[in-house]
């Protein structure tokens, strides 16, 4: 089922009723998902994911905008007439009632034509415990399964009738985090089993770019970046994005252009033609960093941290954002510890420059 | 290890100590009495030790009377004042404006002297000279007969005698209903909604079980409470409960020990313990029935 968000808007009042005005917390949402892919809204907490994805749901009533599955309009619609499954973060697994009655729950509300025998529901719920590996938990209460089942059954429950469109609220937050890493498998795995159209929130950032077709980079409330995350990653629109995305994170400095070269302190590191002359903030990714002598960029030593696969050179430049500078490179690159100095050459595709007011990329 | 488990036990000692004064020596001694026959109190002797202390009890008409309207008042009170206040929870909770307001509304009786509130209830229904009392009226207004609620038939008064002690008891259980329905995680009822369940069954199905233990909590107590009841009953009619119809196991204890007919504690131990007997047995079939229903 594709879905359509057009200018989506969702406005607070302000909690504090003397402070008055309001709280934006989503603002102006455009976005269209493809039938059956994957997409992940990312941002950091409070930026209006959630609300965003509570709004596609049906839980709460956009203040402004529609909502559209495939050619339907939803945006009026209650939750239960839209055909959807949602997994809450702490998954909201009804204590009481066993795995098998906790996925029979949705079944049992249905209404006449769609009514089903006892039998059927069964079959449904080993249908869909079966797809997420839980046949042999089917007696158990939730408190007594661990976290990563209880996960299992929340999705478990969420597919039983079918949705058209899986929502999941920040699925992975509550895993440990090896679990974490298998699960994201998992519901990957599951999402491209069934082929259902799936939204999910997160905070974290490397689990966004792994599993999903497509990010929504987002804060206070408005999008920044729609793209593949390889795409979102390489080439961000702005200081945001590229601040937000990548572990370890980007190196952010202050420099300036002057006549088509970009010069950090007094050092010329990098041919940038077709900038005006300007100060700027730049961004260079730790991977963009090459081992040089000759190198143009000059930083002072301070660690290596040898991770085996890479090494991370870890040094301080005066105009680095922070102070010092995380810079991955490979193994076989000896860094000769008894000098004071690193040389660095740069990676032209991995340096982004920004305008130093607005933070848009230039 | 052993040391620490000396300190422990010293640090109870203060309590241990009161309790066993105040509490585990009475009831104690509640028992010896109820077994010594012929007591006399002045002089402390006894003929000898037997049942005939319950056996006298048990044949005294006016300790069955008592024992009836206690039961009366424990089968009609306790299941109609949970369901109401459960109902005025679920009401309180799905309300938003002025909810602060009813829910003080509400608890209001709770912290109203029991005597003060008896005064209103004559308002409503004593006849005097003057006046049959507001209920009266309005029931003549509809073309009924006065009923003399206070001194009249016992249905009449038994049922103002019902109708207080639910007033009286609701407060608290109101209370304590809305703390545990608003206290149930919302994202149950996200979950549900999202599922298409209807109101009714998102009571049945999961605020029901999810306020179970405070439910069962109020119901023991609501027994316990009600097999207690005394006051009420002397803030309605008065001290001399025999001769209205209407003593209560606790008002039977208190008159063989202190009433104008009193000074045989050993008739008021004997009725003593068949109470505790009583409320024993309700609350063990309490218990192992909420064992069964709550879910953990």
């Amino acid at each position: 089922m594709r879905v359509l968000l057009d200018k989506l808007t969702k406005i607070f009042p302000n909690r504090n009723k003397k402070a008055g005005g309001e709280v934006v917390a989503v603002d102006h949402f455009c976005f269209e998902i493809p039938d059956g892919e994957l997409v992940g809204l990312l941002g950091p907490s409070g930026c209006g994911k959630s609300t965003a994805l509570f709004m596609i749901c049906g839980l709460q009533k956009p203040t402004e905008g529609k909502i559209f599955f495939g050619e339907q309009d939803v945006t009026g619609l209650p939750p239960e007439e839209r055909g959807v499954g949602i997994v809450f973060q702490n998954y909201a697994l009804y204590p009481h009632l066993s795995v098998l009655q906790n996925i029979t729950f949705p079944l049992e509300n249905l209404k006449g034509a769609d009514k089903l025998t006892k039998e059927q529901m069964k079959e449904k719920a080993y249908e869909a415990a079966k797809l997420v590996q839980i046949e042999e938990l089917m007696e158990r209460k939730p408190n007594e399964l661990s976290g990563g089942q209880q996960q299992r059954v929340a999705i478990a429950r969420a597919l039983v009738k079918r949705p058209k469109v899986l929502l999941l609220d920040e699925p992975l937050s509550n895993l440990d985090a090896r679990l974490r890493l298998q699960t994201r498998e998992e519901i990957r795995r599951i999402q491209q089993e069934t082929g259902i159209t799936t939204i999910f929130v997160t905070h974290d950032q490397e689990e966004a770019m792994s599993i999903t077709d497509r990010i929504v980079v987002m804060k206070d409330g408005k999008v920044h970046q729609i793209g593949k995350p390889q795409e979102v990653y390489d080439d961000p629109v702005d200081l945001f994005v590229a601040k937000f995305l990548g572990t370890p994170p980007i190196n952010i400095f202050d420099g300036r252009v002057k006549s088509g070269r970009l010069i950090i302190g007094e050092e010329e590191v990098l041919d940038v033609k077709g900038a005006g002359d300007r100060d700027v903030t730049i961004g260079i990714r730790p991977e963009g960093f090459i081992l040089d002598e000759k190198g143009a960029l000059s930083c002072n030593l301070s660690r290596v941290e040898v991770m085996g696969r890479d090494v991370s050179v870890i040094s301080t430049h005066e105009n680095c954002q922070g102070g010092t500078l995380r810079s991955i490179i490979q193994a076989e690159n000896k860094v000769d510890l008894s000098k004071k100095k690193v040389r660095f050459s740069l990676k032209k595709n991995k340096v982004f420059l920004f305008d130093k007011e607005s933070g848009e990329r230039i | 290890m052993e040391k620490d488990q000396y300190k422990g036990w010293l640090y109870l000692l203060p309590a241990a100590l009161f309790l066993a004064v105040f509490l585990v020596y009475p009831l104690v001694d509640v028992f010896v009495y109820s077994t010594e026959e012929g007591y006399n109190f002045a002089s402390q002797t006894s003929f000898g030790t037997g049942l005939y202390n319950f056996s006298y009890v048990l044949h005294d008409p006016y300790f069955l009377q008592a024992v009836k309207n206690t039961f009366i008042m424990v089968v009609i009170t306790v299941p109609l004042s949970t369901g109401i206040a459960l109902l005025i929870s679920v009401g309180l909770c799905s309300i938003e404006p002025l909810r602060k307001l009813f829910q003080t509304v509400y608890f209001l009786p709770y912290v109203t002297n029991t005597l003060a509130v008896g005064l209103v209830f004559m308002v409503l229904f004593k006849k005097t000279a003057y006046s049959d009392g507001l209920v009266n009226l309005l029931i003549n207004a509809f073309g009924g007969e006065s009923v003399d609620f206070i001194d009249g038939p016992h249905a009449a008064k038994m049922f103002v005698m019902c109708l207080y002690i639910i007033w009286v008891v609701m407060p608290f259980k109101i209370l304590l209903l809305t703390s545990a329905i608003s206290s149930v995680n919302p994202n149950y009822y996200n979950a549900a909604r999202v599922d298409g369940t209807s109101p009714f069954r998102i009571f049945y199905k999961i605020t029901l079980p999810m306020i179970s233990p405070t439910l069962f909590y109020l119901i023991i107590t609501g027994f316990i409470g009600a097999f207690k009841e005394y006051s009420n009953a002397v803030a309605l009619f008065g001290t001399d409960l025999n001769a209205a119809g209407m003593n209560t196991i606790v008002g039977y204890v208190y008159d063989m020990l202190y009433g104008d007919s009193g000074g045989y504690p050993s008739y008021a131990s004997a009725a003593a313990i068949i109470l505790f007997t009583i409320v024993l047995t309700i609350t063990y079939l309490n218990l192992t029935i909420s064992k069964k229903h709550t879910y953990y």
